[in-house]
């Protein structure tokens, strides 16, 4: 019944292009973030924290990352856990090495080492396309995992070849090691997720994603109105890299904070990842949030209802929920292949006549 | 008429003035492997001008259009752009000079609104960097609100304005050929091609096609290559043309000349045999 964008005018077109043109979109955004900012770091618990939020947050900014580079560039990528890597053990070498600089600066720098590296891996995407160039990016998440895995220097040379998160401090309060808070890896994730978010919004509403798309839809017409081809790929690499690398150093410091790099940031974790940014939708930020939400929140919901609601063993659920899991991935795609943000699309476009649809 | 025209440009039968040589091809020749699909062709483009490229099919028409857009770089032969020669470019390259064209086959960005897609012929008058862009408020916003007034205009002009926020992917195809024409527009060129702008369209939309292209001509002064089968069309919109057979030019001159030449009459009725 509200949801109309009847009577709601601009006059500018500024107005006309700010990311909620609809006013109970807008109303609706600043409610979420009071919700996110205010409400839930007062609520929050461990287990929240541990199980929903922090995942959650860190892996929608992975899916924006890996939505950048495949959904607006339209370059597929198999190395995420690969970039999420170097993001875990450049964030660790820069707190070994300086930890008298805040973490928070660790992690933009980590973010910017992975945008170097993305690049690097992202130049084979000038002359190959399509699946040629999902499996030169396989060679990166390969390569990447062994060379964390073989080279003693990447991990201080500990005895158990792990890297593990010392304890930092962001304004005086724990942010990484053993005893945090959970509102404040909370709120350090969010606001990463939150900044990550209004930058690939920006960047892809203008002329940069335009770029982008005009890549992804017909490189050829892109090049005859003046897109660089060469500026376009790699710059959608270096974007895409520098989100995962911020998400994979969240990951390992905040989240983890111990990792073992092939069973972290393994094949499956880039498959997971890009998941998420086909079942939430290619080519929207929104997307990213659900494709994130909806692969973190349904293990975990099946396993509660499973386990705690049937009282099934736990071994049994475990499986039953891959098998659940695979299969609604599956219905997903059959049912609206451009994922769940076509769904919230068509929702919206629904909404805005109910209920009168005449 | 002939000497003037080396210089000074000439007038034409409506009265408009035509300038100097805008764009020149001297002697072009262009292989793929054994096949030669451009032999020899010298032409030029004047300023304000209309000029067609004939020719049945297979005949090097798109070829031509493609070496002047900068996908195909000839073997032999040069390209004078503004008096310059012209060194082998990228297309992209050739697009920031000034040249923006449409395709044959619609080569639209289906993903994309229309209103994006005609802001994509922006791309080269947006100058601010990455990082203005992802901070987004001063710079890069008063860039795309300028750029988007430039693209109302156009959007205005060509008349398709309803259709502004709707995907290109669910236009039907006379509109995709207009909303391709606002994109090369966009850009606002010196110099315009047009792989033929009227094919599968029909009568009215050939008219509207045809009114927008004098339009364009007129209003913004902008020099028009195409390429184009309907002989009415073409003998109606265009000052000269080029006519072109198995890649060689064959006849070249005002409507009037070319109807009237024997080469072109022949290539398009063949000969007798006997």
């Amino acid at each position: 019944m509200f949801y109309r964008e009847a009577g709601d005018f601009k006059t500018s077109y500024k107005a006309d292009s700010q990311t909620f043109p609809i006013k109970f979109d807008r109303y609706r955004y600043y409610v979420v973030l009071f919700v996110a900012f205010a409400l839930i770091p007062l609520v929050i618990n461990d287990y929240w924290v541990n199980a929903i939020f922090m995942p959650f947050l860190i892996y929608s900014i992975a899916a924006i990352g890996l939505n950048i580079l495949v959904g607006y560039c339209g370059q597929v990528s198999l190395g995420t856990g690969g970039f999420m890597a170097v993001g875990a053990y450049a964030v660790y070498k820069l707190m070994t090495a300086f930890p008298e600089v805040n973490i928070f600066f660790h992690v933009i720098l980590a973010g910017g080492i992975t945008a170097f590296v993305g690049v690097l891996f992202g130049l084979p995407s000038l002359r190959i396309k399509g699946f040629y160039l999902a499996v030169a990016t396989l060679a990166a998440q390969f390569f990447l995992v062994w060379l964390f895995n073989r080279v003693p220097w990447f991990y201080n040379y500990s005895a158990s070849g792990q890297i593990s998160a010392p304890e930092r401090t962001v304004f005086g309060v724990e942010v990484t090691g053993a005893n945090t808070d959970a509102w404040a890896t909370y709120l350090f994730c969010l606001v990463f997720t939150f900044v990550c978010a209004l930058i690939a919004r920006n960047l892809t509403r203008g002329a940069q994603g335009r770029k982008w798309m005009a890549i992804r839809d017909m490189d050829i017409a892109a090049e005859i109105i003046g897109v660089d081809p060469l500026k376009a790929k790699l710059s959608a690499f270096a974007v895409s890299s520098f989100f995962v690398g911020i998400s994979g150093a969240l990951f390992f410091a905040v989240y983890l904070g111990a990792v073992e790099v092939g069973e972290v940031f393994g094949i499956n974790k880039s498959f997971l990842v890009l998941f998420m940014v086909i079942i939430g939708g290619l080519g929207s930020i929104f997307g990213s949030f659900a494709g994130a939400a909806f692969l973190v929140l349904l293990p975990v919901f099946l396993k509660n209802a499973l386990v705690g609601g049937l009282g099934w063993p736990t071994d049994l659920a475990a499986h039953l929920e891959f098998m659940i899991v695979g299969a609604l991935i599956i219905v997903f795609l059959i049912a609206e292949p451009h994922g769940l943000a076509q769904l919230w699309r068509v929702a919206k476009e629904k909404l805005r006549l109910w209920p009168f649809p005449h | 008429m002939t000497q003037t025209m080396q210089d000074e440009g000439y007038v034409t039968a409506d009265g408009r003035k035509i300038g100097g040589v805008m764009m020149e091809m001297k002697n072009i020749t262009l292989r793929f492997g054994g096949v030669k699909a451009i032999t020899d062709i010298s032409f030029d483009i004047r300023q304000g001008e209309i000029r067609a490229i004939i020719g049945p099919n297979g005949a090097g028409k798109s070829s031509m259009l493609n070496v002047i857009s900068g996908f195909y770089v000839p073997q032999e032969g040069e390209v004078f752009f503004h008096g310059k020669k012209r060194p082998p470019m990228k297309p992209f390259e050739v697009a920031r000079q000034g040249i923006a064209r449409t395709f044959q086959n619609i080569a639209l960005f289906e993903g994309m609104t229309v209103l994006d897609n005609v802001m994509t012929g922006r791309l080269n008058y947006m100058h601010t960097n990455i990082l203005q862009q992802a901070i987004w408020r001063g710079k890069a916003e008063q860039e795309e609100n300028e750029n988007r007034e430039a693209v109302e205009k156009i959007i205005d002009f060509l008349e398709i304005q309803s259709i502004r926020k709707t995907p290109v992917a669910r236009l039907p195809y006379g509109l995709k050929k207009r909303v391709e024409l606002a994109r090369a527009l966009a850009a606002e060129p010196k110099l315009l091609l047009l792989d033929e702008p009227m094919a599968g369209m029909n009568v009215e939309e050939k008219e509207d096609m045809s009114r927008f292209i004098l339009d364009v001509n007129d209003e913004f002064g902008t020099t028009i290559a195409l390429i184009e089968h309907d002989m009415g069309v073409v003998m109606d919109l265009s000052d000269r043309v080029v006519v072109m057979d198995y890649g060689k030019k064959i006849g070249d001159g005002t409507p009037d000349e070319v109807r009237n030449n024997q080469a072109v009459i022949d290539a398009y009725l063949g000969v007798s045999h006997d």
